[in-house]
């Protein structure tokens, strides 16, 4: 695909942070923020859509409990009370998780607010017990500085991690509690990112942020981002649940490129003198053009009660065939509709048949019982009539929107970068006081406690890095921006004094960038695998040398152990008995080298030593050893 | 709201009078170059801090401090594109369908807000008025049976009086007088158990089941248990064979079946749960399954249904007195000087209270008062005859109270002296069973297995 000019386009991005906070306990409960192992007790609950003063509800809450979902919950006991099992009233917000807050919004030149108003933030996929997310603005404004410009920051909240969801059976949906409750800090940007690099970069910037006030937690799923994105004449789409950091530049161009898509679709349609008041086509029932179809989804829909309705799209030809995403096509977008609003399986058009065991002939009857001609398109479902109505109903509206431009909505991501429809954008109806709790202040007491965590400014780190580390320079200022930049200030915490800082700091910028450039999976490797490597060095179990190797096979076996690895692959440090053995030997084997070039073998020998000894042995130990071996033979002589 | 700038004193207030400006209107404060623009909430903290509480266009409430050189103005609204069709993020939900074939169950509202409505901006609770607003936020209920609702009362529970008792009697009698099948009392869960054992004294008989219900999750939230407990009440109302006033609540923490527990019978056990009901000293009458339209009895002796027979009126010259160590026989004395009926006693153990307040109990006897004794073990009953603490507080004249609530022999002591003063006929009705308040039998499964473990 050709890459698009972003600038011509209009991008603007916007990108809403979540990363789940270290602290001593949960948001509003006495629990430990960590997860189990466990499944403790089990219950089953329901949640149903609470109605505004004129009756309103929200809409996916509505078909949710519409489909009557059961939500089963495990409550492990080491990680869950009665808080999560909302079973018990919140207790007060965790001045630790707003404390973290206060120190991000420093660091970002917030400013905080004067008193804290926990939400309730309706979510009704039974992800929180309550039927609802806690949360609260700590502050607002400030900007992250970024080559490309200025990034404002909207708003900075704390709020409460949802349960995780664990299987889905049917219409029940498992979920465990002890995530549930666990504070994350949310930072929203303006939109003020134009690329899709930026946004990704930014992403970045923001998570090192959060993770240098020492209280983010590592690892996968702690970090999570949405986010907002437009074109010029487009409109903002949000996404939710990108879960890994790589994936943020390639979400951001495939919407970039879905709504430079739908707008041409719009424009095609214009030029075809299309008009939303053509498209009041009705809902015709087709079941009897398919009663001896050879498709398989439509005798099954059939022969459990079902019909097969039909919708002309006037002007439509050849559009819903058309891709807007890599593999998805604007007839894709048209099925997401149905099976949102309607509850169907999916749906058949015109542009994809005759296939599916949909026989051409069958097609011509359709378009014939439709009215649609060479220039229409047209949609099938085969459902239940109320359902298929409702999903047909729902394209309907989608393509009427098709003549405007780009509907609202609230995407969701697929692990290769394209989204789908998830649901309407949330209104009003979604956001009030939680008032089960009192509101907080932001008192003189609770900005002291904020300072502890108040990351260190870039350049005192640079000095400190060059100056206390012993780093070079240039490595202080690649370590700075490297996204592992906590990882490298804690593996020099805890094992500084035993492997150099120089060896940490360009184990986490060259030595991963090398092995990238061979192709090995870095995206299994975690900062655990990383920590477990230097802690191998420091222990004196293996040489520095065999980092690289160790570091490879975990990213290759992510479930091994660094010790296995280091066995596995002989990187295991040999004694310096065993290592003046082998010295010993190689000085033997090239006697008459040593014997002709005197001093000047020891470059010769020190390579074939460390041939054989790479990884499992310091070369400076190897070093000593061949030239005392040399000396000796030269001595004897 | 009655005040337009509801919990808002001091400097601060008078600044937002000054500007017109009410609660739910637009505001624009601007305090150290941020600008904090949105409605204007009102403030529910008691503390009379210099807070402005704006909740912003993206639906966060945040706090602002006044102070001097704070700017506070009015803002005029954004204008917004009218949301509709797949655009809205909010539906409506259908209307329900009054079925003429069903039986007919009438609900009678008291307080609390078992069914109720959000007002979103902020975060208000509105309570259904109607009937058509009960079905309408729990329409499921139509399925069961034809409804009618009315409010009585809109009060805490914790402010319910013996007045309130016989309120609710007189209205629950008449709904039954004009041809309901069953009766729905929605009541606060904190005194639920008081008037459940009220209805259960003053209705001698009754032509169907009298069924209570609350919600210990308020119903303006997605998780409420609000919606479950009416449909299981309203489900007792229609169908239940027994003709007793019962409690109708979740029978476990999830959503799968609630309980009926005789109304002389059950407690309020937590503070918070959702199963937080539970009968003592004697089994449920049934399982409740409202998903499946059916109900399990579990234990057979119930009370059938019969002619409607009340005997309303409760004597509110009446206390219930925890002995505590330390306790002095002025607390007894204060009671007997103020002119109270009755006393019921909530001992300790078998039934004991200290032996230096026997005097003032005899005292209590002699001045005419009824005193019964109960035990703040609640599981189990009393026995006097085996201490000789209890034998003579036997011998001073106390009532001894069986295996009945605490707050179950309150009640009826308050229903019996609202009927005699006789102190004869006072113990005679005292000791006998009058509405399963007294459970002869106890068996080992009646006490729960708590956790050890």
């Amino acid at each position: 695909m050709a890459s698009l000019d972003y600038e011509k386009l209009g991008l603007m991005v916007g990108l809403e942070i979540h990363q789940q906070l270290d602290t001593s306990r949960k948001l509003f409960c006495r629990c430990p923020t960590r997860m189990v192992d466990e499944e403790g007790g089990v219950f089953e609950r329901t949640l149903r859509p609470t109605q505004s003063e004129l009756g309103e509800v929200d809409v996916a809450a509505y078909f949710e409990w519409r489909r009557r979902r059961r939500y089963r919950y495990q409550s492990p006991t080491p990680s869950s009370c009665l808080v999560e099992d909302d079973e018990e009233p919140p207790h007060e917000i965790s001045r630790e998780a707003v404390a973290i807050a206060l120190a991000v919004a420093k660091a970002l030149g917030a400013r905080p607010v004067d008193e804290i108003h926990v939400m309730r933030k309706i979510v009704i996929d039974g992800s929180n017990t309550t039927g609802f997310q806690r949360t609260a603005i700590v502050a607002m404004g400030g900007s992250l500085d970024d080559e490309d410009g200025k990034v404002r920051i909207q708003t900075i909240c704390v709020e409460e991690d949802a349960a995780r969801k664990i299987e889905e059976k049917g219409r029940t949906v498992v979920y465990r509690l002890d995530r549930l409750g666990i504070p994350l800090i949310e930072i929203a940007t303006g939109p003020d990112i134009h690329t899709p690099e930026q946004a990704q970069r930014v992403a970045l910037k923001i998570g090192q942020i959060l993770r240098l006030t020492g209280k983010a937690k590592r690892g996968l799923g702690t970090i999570r981002q949405d986010l907002n994105v437009s074109i010029r004449g487009g409109t903002k789409t949000e996404i939710k649940g990108v879960q890994k950091l790589e994936l943020i530049a390639k979400v951001v161009e495939y919407e970039a490129l879905r709504q430079l898509r739908l707008l041409e679709i719009r424009d095609e349609l214009r030029r075809r003198g299309v008009a939303e008041d053509m498209l009041d086509t009705p809902i015709v029932d087709l079941t009897k053009i398919f009663r001896e179809t050879k498709s398989r989804v439509i005798r099954r829909a059939l022969s459990s009660g079902g019909r097969v309705l039909g919708l002309k799209l006037p002007g439509f030809a050849g559009l819903l065939g058309r891709e807007v995403q890599p593999g998805r096509r604007f007839g894709t977008e048209l099925a997401d509709y149905a099976r949102f609003w309607g509850g169907v399986g999916g749906l058949f058009h015109s542009d994809e048949l005759p296939a599916y065991g949909i026989t051409g002939e069958e097609v011509a009857r359709v378009r014939e019982a439709l009215g649609a001609g060479e220039g229409d398109a047209f949609v099938l479902v085969a459902d239940r009539e109320e359902k298929a109505r409702e999903a047909l109903k729902a394209v309907l509206e989608r393509a009427r929107w098709a003549l405007r431009g780009i509907p609202p909505e609230t995407r969701a991501a697929n692990p290769d970068g394209t989204t789908r429809y998830m649901r309407p954008q949330p209104g009003a109806a979604r956001m009030y006081p939680e008032t089960d709790t009192p509101p907080l202040e932001v008192d003189e007491n609770l900005l002291k406690e904020a300072e502890k965590y108040v990351p260190e400014p870039p350049e005192v780190k640079l000095k400190r890095f060059t100056e206390e580390h012993g780093l070079s320079r240039d490595l202080a200022e690649q370590v700075l921006r490297d996204i592992r930049l906590d990882l490298y200030e804690h593996l020099v915490d805890r094992y500084g004094d035993k492997v150099p800082p120089t060896v940490i700091a360009s184990t986490i910028t060259s030595t991963l960038k090398a092995l990238r450039g061979e192709g090995v999976p870095l995206e299994n490797l975690e900062d655990h695998h990383i920590e477990d490597a230097i802690a191998l060095v420091a222990k004196g179990a293996v040489a520095k040398e065999a980092i690289p190797e160790i570091l490879a096979y975990l990213a290759k076996n992510p479930e091994a152990k660094a010790e296995e690895a280091a066995e596995k692959l002989g990187l295991t440090k040999l004694t310096p008995q065993q290592v003046e053995e082998i010295v010993s030997r190689i000085v033997e084997e090239n006697r008459q080298a040593i014997l002709e070039r005197g001093e000047r073998a020891m470059g010769l020998i020190m390579g074939r030593a460390m041939a054989v000894l790479r990884g499992k042995a310091d070369g400076k130990l190897v070093a000593r050893i061949v030239r005392e071996k040399i000396a000796e033979m030269l001595g004897k002589t | 709201m009655e005040d337009p700038l509801h919990g808002y004193g001091g400097e601060v207030r008078r600044v937002l009078e000054e500007l017109g400006l009410r609660v739910g209107d637009r505001v624009r404060v601007v305090r150290g170059g941020e600008v904090y623009e949105g409605i204007l909430m009102p403030r529910y903290a008691l503390a009379g801090k210099q807070i402005i509480v704006v909740k912003l266009d993206n639906g966060y409430n945040v706090g602002v401090k006044w102070e001097p050189g704070v700017r506070v103005e009015r803002a005029e609204k954004p204008r917004q594109g009218a949301r509709r069709g797949m655009l809205s993020a909010e539906v409506v939900f259908p209307p329900p369908r009054m079925a003429e074939d069903k039986p007919p169950v009438s609900i009678i509202s008291t307080g609390g807000t078992i069914a109720s409505r959000v007002e979103y901006e902020t975060g208000a609770v509105r309570p259904a008025i109607s009937s058509e607003d009960l079905v309408h936020i729990v329409p499921e209920i139509t399925e069961t049976a034809r409804i009618e609702a009315d409010i009585l009362y809109s009060i805490f529970s914790e402010d319910m009086t013996p007045k309130h008792w016989e309120g609710i009697v007189e209205a629950v009698a008449e709904k039954f007088r004009k041809g309901a099948r069953g009766v729905v009392v929605t009541h606060g869960t904190d005194t639920m158990g008081y008037t459940a054992a009220a209805l259960s004294f003053a209705f001698r008989s009754l032509p169907g089941p009298v069924a209570l219900v609350g919600s210990q999750r308020s119903s303006d939230r997605p998780s409420s248990d609000a919606a479950f407990n009416l449909r299981a009440a309203v489900l007792v109302a229609a169908q239940a064979p027994f003709a007793e006033a019962v409690v109708v609540m979740h029978g476990e923490t999830g959503d799968t079946y609630a309980l009926a527990h005789r109304g002389t019978k059950v407690r309020k056990m937590h503070t918070s749960r959702r199963d937080a009901f539970q009968s003592i000293n004697a089994p449920p009458l049934a399982r409740v399954y409202p998903d499946e339209q059916r109900i399990e009895i579990i234990d057979g002796r119930y009370r059938e249904p019969g002619e409607l027979e009340v005997e309303n009126g409760f004597d509110d010259k009446v206390a219930l007195v925890k002995m505590y160590p330390g306790i002095t026989g002025e607390v007894i004395d204060m009671f007997v000087d103020k002119g109270y009926h009755g006393l019921v006693l909530e001992g300790t153990g078998l039934g004991h209270f200290p032996n230096s307040t026997i005097k003032a109990i005899e005292r209590a006897v002699e001045e005419g008062l009824a005193v019964v004794m109960t035990s703040q073990c609640l599981f189990g009953r009393v026995n006097m005859n085996v201490y000789s603490t209890g034998r003579r507080l036997l011998a001073a004249g106390v009532i001894p109270g069986d295996d009945m609530l605490p707050e179950t022999a309150y009640v009826k002591l308050s229903w019996i002296l609202a009927r005699t003063r006789d102190p004869g006929e006072v113990r005679r009705l005292m000791l006998t069973n009058l509405a399963g308040e007294m459970n002869p039998r106890h068996t080992l499964e009646l006490y729960p297995r708590w956790y050890h473990g």
